[in-house]
């Protein structure tokens, strides 16, 4: 059964390869059944995985497949080989199966648009790169998978390229993203510079062998991922490029920029942990960096009007937490909230979506309202949506993942009090913005009439997808109610267990279990009141612009440093070296064929006479030179 | 009958040459400038035929009869060209045409 391994990565390529080559000639249905079909077998295989895991696991609870060499090099042979152990299927479980479900949204979210087929070649390619990305099992694979999901982003952020500025916030996501990504490649070849090998099992095995625990090589090593990461996942101080990324289609939104590629970077520092666990130091760098982006992109989210640009910076937010629960050794937890995100921000985003297309494509939620008793399909899954997203208590996965990464910080000796007051602060922030976004959509009085209604399928996907939302977290469960860990003991075989528990916590728990649900409660509740109808803050508050509400709404005005800071100055730079020295050896052979151009054409007079006096000339010339000699 | 030496014709030729030459350098009337080539023809079949008497071959004449032909659709091309020119410009002043300067 594991012989079908490669089949996972290779049908949405396949499915890719025929909605490229014949795009022409497919139908719309085709192409959609195409583009479905083969994630979907894909989605079916990855589960089967996971039950032969569960059922029969291979040894070593991993399974590799060499599929041929790609680069036979003399030193080393960097082979085309997957590897699939509880991490990688867990992911590729997700990007499958959430894959599938947004294929099957957008096969009518889609409809009627003028580049269907070519909307649903990129979205398979971008599924394939990132299985790839997943389950390879050298670096050079895993850079291949991370340049391929970079490049489907940049295809499906600009998808509307006819719109300059969508073309622009595609090069933006590109550009940012390089940074990181340049980061990553020096990562790659410091290893391998160090240890002499591309695989990634063997790095693991070979790293602390090489490396002391607290050692400057696996410091710099980590920061060099971590900057990978960060790229990858708009952590700070790349975030910049996410809100821009909004400019694609939702649909893109919800599988790239929210459910899958912007968790690449968990997934690479989850996958590294060998390496970040010899140094300390770093993890702490990783922990801060989430924190600071949890809160700031939290803040920023507060303030938005635009729907989709709120749930960018929640996705950034709660990547956040992802990154603060990695820096703490929280892995699992990391990897639950992951799983757990990419159910409910899937969600919210198909949700928003098919809101956006019911306003004619309003985005600007302070038009929008009052949708609840005309859209009540779309109010019941985006308010179970935004209830995981605001973690609020017992019935929602949101609740349970948070409450995991919440419980780890405390307890771990990298977290502490301090991490986790920022992340219930961060709780809090959610909580406001999720209730904010559901109040100002769904309540109050109507602004904008109704168009359009979700189809068949949009409601079947947004009715799955949130009943797993709320469903879902059930798979792990603190251990003072319930104790159920499935997901922690499958993920234990991949990567180390989750911080370790000292005996004789559970009061504590239940103290920061309360406080938690508390604060989250109470956020929501305020901010219904704040918000409700009958309240007079509402007008107030949408009508205020205060400096601090204008300085979240740009995001911190990091575009604005990054423009003054980097922007133009390199612009600048650029203009004042125009004429350097070896632009001037293209000038001297310009001006030289200008010169002669210039020479030439002044013998072209148009005057018979004189050109016939050269014809004469030339002759006597010649005649004159015979005789000469 | 006397042989004309070969130099008297040849000396008759190239004066006839330079006359034509320097009548188509000098002229602008469209139609004189098209005699003066004629003169030119005709001045080299001279030499030619000279030549030919003076080493006692028949090219020369040939080449004559060649010169004639060729100056003849010549001719045609030409007032062909200055009909139109006529047409185009309403004159045969052939300094009008001054339209292709580079």
């Amino acid at each position: 059964m594991y012989d079908l391994l490669w089949l996972i990565p290779a049908l949405p390529f396949v499915g890719f390869l025929i909605l490229t080559l014949a795009a022409r000639s497919l139908s719309q249905r085709v192409a959609a059944v195409i583009a479905c079909g083969t994630v979907g077998v894909s989605a079916v295989l990855t589960l089967g995985m996971i039950a032969g895991f569960l059922w029969n696991p291979p040894a070593d609870y991993a399974h590799t497949v060499t599929l041929w060499q790609w680069m036979p090099l003399n030193s080393l042979e960097i082979a085309f080989n997957l590897r699939i152990d509880a991490l990688s299927l867990v992911m590729a479980s997700v990007i499958t199966v959430v894959g599938f479900l947004i294929h099957l949204y957008s096969s009518e979210y889609m409809q009627g648009d003028e580049a269907y087929t070519r909307f649903f070649a990129y979205l398979n390619l971008f599924v394939g790169f990132m299985l790839i990305l997943v389950m390879a099992d050298n670096f050079a694979l895993l850079l291949l998978g991370w340049e391929g999901v970079g490049l489907c982003s940049y295809l499906l952020i600009g998808f509307w390229y006819q719109k300059p500025e969508n073309g622009f916030a595609a090069r933006k996501a590109f550009v940012v993203t390089r940074i990181g990504d340049v980061s990553l490649l020096v990562a790659v070849f410091l290893i391998f510079s160090e240890l002499g090998t591309l695989q990634l099992s063997e790095v693991l095995a070979l790293a602390p062998d090489r490396w002391a625990e607290g050692s400057t090589t696996a410091w710099v090593v980590s920061l060099l991922l971590l900057g990978g990461a960060v790229g990858k996942s708009a952590q700070l101080p790349l975030q910049t490029w996410l809100p821009d990324a909004m400019a694609g289609p939702t649909p893109v939104s919800a599988l790239i920029h929210a459910a899958t590629m912007v968790t690449a970077g968990v997934y690479l520092i989850a996958r590294m942990h060998g390496i970040f666990e010899l140094s300390p130091s770093a993890m702490t760098v990783v922990a801060l960096v989430g924190t600071v982006t949890l809160l700031t992109a939290g803040c920023a989210a507060l303030v938005q009007s635009d729907i989709k640009r709120v749930l960018a910076y929640s996705t950034i937010s709660q990547l956040g937490y992802m990154f603060l629960a990695l820096g703490v050794g929280a892995w699992a937890g990391a990897l639950f909230h992951f799983m757990t995100h990419a159910w409910f921000k899937a969600l919210l985003f198909l949700a928003a979506g098919s809101v956006i297309a019911a306003l004619h494509h309003e985005q600007n939620i302070h038009r929008m309202g009052g949708l609840r008793k005309r859209l009540p399909v779309l109010f019941w899954t985006f308010v179970a949506g935004a209830a995981c997203l605001a973690a609020l208590p017992l019935v929602t996965s949101g609740f349970y993942s948070k409450e995991k990464i919440l419980w780890d910080v405390w307890i771990s000796p990298l977290g502490g009090p301090w991490f986790w007051s920022a992340a219930i602060l961060g709780a809090l922030i959610t909580a406001l913005y999720s209730t904010r976004l559901i109040m100002l959509v769904f309540f109050g009085e109507a602004k904008t009439e109704v168009s359009h209604r979700p189809g068949k399928r949009s409601s079947f996907v947004l009715i799955v997808l949130a009943v797993w939302s709320l469903i879902g977290g059930g798979i792990e469960v603190p251990h003072n109610f319930g104790h159920l860990t499935l997901l922690s003991n499958f993920l234990e075989t991949a990567i180390p267990a989750s911080v370790e528990l000292p005996p004789g916590l559970d009061l504590q728990l239940w103290i920061l279990l309360l406080v938690a649900s508390a604060i989250v409660t109470g956020g929501v509740l305020a901010t219904v009141w704040l918000y409700g109808s009958g309240s007079p803050l509402r007008q107030k508050i949408s009508d205020r612009t205060s400096g601090l509400q204008r300085f979240w709404l740009g995001g911190w005005g990091f575009d604005t440093a990054y423009d003054r800071l980097l922007v133009q100055p390199i612009v600048w730079l650029s203009q004042i070296n125009r004429r350097d020295g070896v632009d001037g050896l293209c000038r001297v052979a310009v001006s030289l064929g200008r010169t002669g151009h210039f020479l030439l054409s002044t013998t072209q007079q148009g005057r018979l006479r004189r050109y016939a006096i050269g014809i004469s000339a030339g002759a006597l010339a010649l005649l004159i030179l015979m005789l000469l000699q | 009958m006397t042989q004309i030496p070969l130099e008297h014709g040849l000396l008759l030729a190239s004066a006839l040459f330079t006359l034509g030459l320097l009548g188509f350098l000098v002229r602008r009337n469209l139609i004189i400038m098209l005699v003066c080539v004629e003169i030119m023809l005709n001045a080299a079949g001279l030499a030619f035929v000279m030549a030919g008497a003076h080493w006692g071959q028949v090219d020369g004449q040939i080449m004559f009869i060649f010169i004639l032909t060729m100056a003849a659709a010549e001719v045609a091309v030409g007032l062909a060209i200055i009909l139109q020119f006529h047409w185009r410009y309403q004159s045969l002043d052939v300094d009008q045409a001054s339209t292709m300067k580079g």
